[in-house]
């Protein structure tokens, strides 16, 4: 199998889906012409032309907005948010209307809609441009919102998003384009809504999705050089949350960590323990252990931006804290 | 028109009228939950306008949208229905007054946040552009919604792709219960559109043809690739912003003023004077309605309520685990 990057990944995703089905096109910010900010689009002009390759104004809202009214008079589109700090701007549409309009009208409109957005920390944007916000748009019953941690999900989350008939807000991390992996040659596509063990182990369930998996893959190649299994399993869906791998790596291991990037209060973590305690309360022989981003807006200095943000490190004092 | 058509549009804005009138007593006993804006005032707007669209236009209005939707062709029933909650209303029950739709008469809603639907409205006309049918999106709104920054967002990008869109602002001269004065830089809000460089203009929306006649002539223009445009039609609600609105923001002389010069009993004086209708033919239809009306409410009352298991259905079109 081929290696190549997650933004290669992603690129392909979307160039194949566009040449399969001509009711796909993308609209965003300097995505045409430009070529994309994060460079996923390249190409993609020249290509395709301008009708299907849509460059908008600065202007969130009517970004998102024009797509609903363009999925629900029966296209495909892809609308990509240069940030997912940006969908803030575009809140209404993508709470409000794209998570509530199939239900609201008894199942009359359909949204096949993918609303694109790369966030994360890491690269000295300072608060407002570094957020992970996953777990506020998971909240919401309606949207589904994919999260993939390497190119080969990447890839195929990204074409069942496409070929979805439900809107999916598809959350890249900026840190993550030049990650590279195997990716499966040909069309494939691997459903919403399943996570995946990208590691197996024996000794405790580490659970990531993104970013997280990265770090969470880290920590464990550092433990098993001191004899601990940790099996890391990917959500790469938020919602709708597939907790069953999850689950049954507790049921054997009997120990958790969660790894995310966004803040601890409120997020996927605490989603996660919480199904944890639920579903699987009998098999508890440690508190769960969450490592995420300290309570702070994030700061612009290199070395405090690092500190805030979840590292290697901590993930390996979690995994000791629970053995 | 013939008379045939006249006595049609006499006829919706009548519907119109007596739905909405019963729907607020319907309100008073209970029967009908949450907020209730009617529309009664206005509906020479929406039935002019919608009278000149062709079946393939597709059409959108925000949440004061029991009107448009019989405009459209949803039955009083349905729309009866919808108020009470039924599983046989036009949005299955789940929707209620505020989102009222049916896509297979090219209604695509009722929309609750002002002005959200504008950029939905620019999005319908993108995926028709695209496709490169003939269809043209009316959007309707309130004096409100263009406020509010969705509606520039969405001015703009009309503009900028030329997309068929129809901006109709229903200019009822309050948002809520702040006059318009009072809340727009500029009170003649098609200034706004020039703003944008999209063509427009002002209407007398108690004027139910002269209403059709501009809508015939801009959507026209729209339809030849011309890009938006932009009606204002100035018009007055009788009845609160919704139900339970105490109405100190306006003289009952100024309600009384307007009622003078209401749609219906403009258009019932122009066609007997014209010779189009006889006060009796009009009669017959005001009974008629009253007739739809009473079975309507029959319907919803006896319809059923959604099932249990509708509670879960379509939150998604895919099957989730």
């Amino acid at each position: 199998m081929p290696r190549i990057t997650l933004r290669e990944a992603i690129s392909q995703a979307l160039w194949e889906e566009m040449e399969r089905d001509p009711k796909v096109f993308i609209l965003g910010e300097e995505v045409g012409v430009w070529g994309g900010t994060y460079a996923v689009t390249k190409g993609f002009y020249d290509h395709f032309g301008e009708k299907r390759v849509k460059d908008t104004p600065i202007a969130e809202a009517v970004i998102v907005g024009a797509a609903i009214g363009a999925a629900m008079a029966g296209q495909r589109p892809v609308a990509e948010l240069m940030t997912i700090n940006f969908a803030f701007s575009a809140m209404d549409h993508i709470v409000n209307e794209a998570a509530k309009l199939h239900y609201m009208f008894g199942g009359q409109f359909r949204l096949p809609l993918v609303i694109r957005a790369v966030g994360g920390g890491g690269r000295q944007l300072g608060a407002t441009h570094s957020q992970t916000p996953d777990a506020v748009f998971a909240h919401f019953p309606g949207l589904k919102v994919v999260s993939p941690g390497t190119p080969a999900d990447a890839k195929g989350l990204l074409k069942s998003a496409i070929r979805s008939d439900d809107p999916v807000l598809f959350i890249e991390h900026a840190t993550m384009y030049q990650v590279r992996g195997e990716v499966p040659e040909g069309d494939y596509t691997i459903p919403i809504g399943q996570s995946k063990i990208q590691r197996a182990g024996r000794d405790v369930t580490v659970v990531a999705y993104s970013k997280g998996l990265e770090i969470a893959l880290k920590a464990a190649d550092a433990l098993a050089k001191d004899g601990v299994e940790a099996e890391v399993v990917d959500l790469r869906t938020l919602r709708p949350l597939d907790m069953q791998p999850v689950v049954e790596s507790f049921k054997k291991t009997n120990r958790a960590v969660v790894v995310e990037e966004g803040w601890k209060s409120y997020g996927v973590g605490a989603e996660v323990v919480a199904r944890l305690y639920e579903e699987a309360f009998d098999y508890v022989d440690a508190p769960i252990q969450r490592v995420a981003q300290k309570e702070v807006p994030l700061p612009y200095n290199r070395t405090l931006e690092q500190m805030a943000l979840p590292q290697v490190d901590d993930v390996i004092r979690a995994v000791k804290e629970v053995l | 028109m013939d008379k045939a058509q006249h006595l049609d549009l006499f006829y919706q804005m009548v519907l119109i009228r007596r739905v909405e009138e019963r729907a607020a007593e319907l309100y008073q006993q209970g029967k009908i939950g949450g907020f209730l804006h009617l529309y009664i005032g206005q509906e020479a707007v929406s039935t002019g306008l919608i009278s000149a669209r062709l079946p393939q236009d597709r059409v959108i209005t925000a949440y004061r949208d029991h009107g448009v939707a019989i405009n459209c062709g949803i039955s009083a029933k349905a729309v009866m229905a919808e108020l009470l909650g039924k599983v046989t209303g036009c949005s299955k029950g789940k929707g209620g007054s505020m989102h009222m739709a049916d896509v297979s008469k090219n209604f695509w809603g009722g929309h609750a946040i002002v002005g959200a639907h504008l950029p939905i409205a620019a999005g319908l006309a993108l995926g028709d552009h695209y496709a490169g049918n003939d269809s043209v999106t009316i959007c309707m709104f309130g004096d409100g919604a263009t406020n509010i920054g969705f509606f520039h967002e969405a001015l703009n990008l009309s503009k900028v792709w030329r997309l068929p869109v129809l901006w109709v602002c229903e200019n009822n001269l309050y948002g809520m219960g702040t006059a318009v004065e009072r809340a727009s830089a500029v009170s003649e809000i098609r200034q706004k559109a020039e703003g944008y460089g999209i063509p427009n203009e002002r209407v007398n929306g108690m004027d139910v043809l002269g209403v059709r006649q501009a809508a015939l002539q801009a959507l026209e223009q729209v339809r030849q690739g011309g890009g938006p445009f932009f009606l204002e039609i100035v018009t007055y609600r009788y009845r609160g912003h919704s139900m339970g609105d105490p109405e100190r923001y306006r003289k009952a002389d100024e309600v009384k003023r307007w009622q003078e010069n209401d749609p219906i009993g403009i258009y019932h004086h122009y066609l007997t004077s014209h010779e189009l209708a006889t006060p009796d033919e009009l009669e017959a239809l005001l009974k008629k309605a009253e007739a739809e009306v009473q079975e309507a409410v029959a319907f919803a009352e006896s319809s059923p309520e959604p099932e249990a298991e509708a509670l879960f259905r379509d939150v998604y079109v895919d099957e989730i685990g």
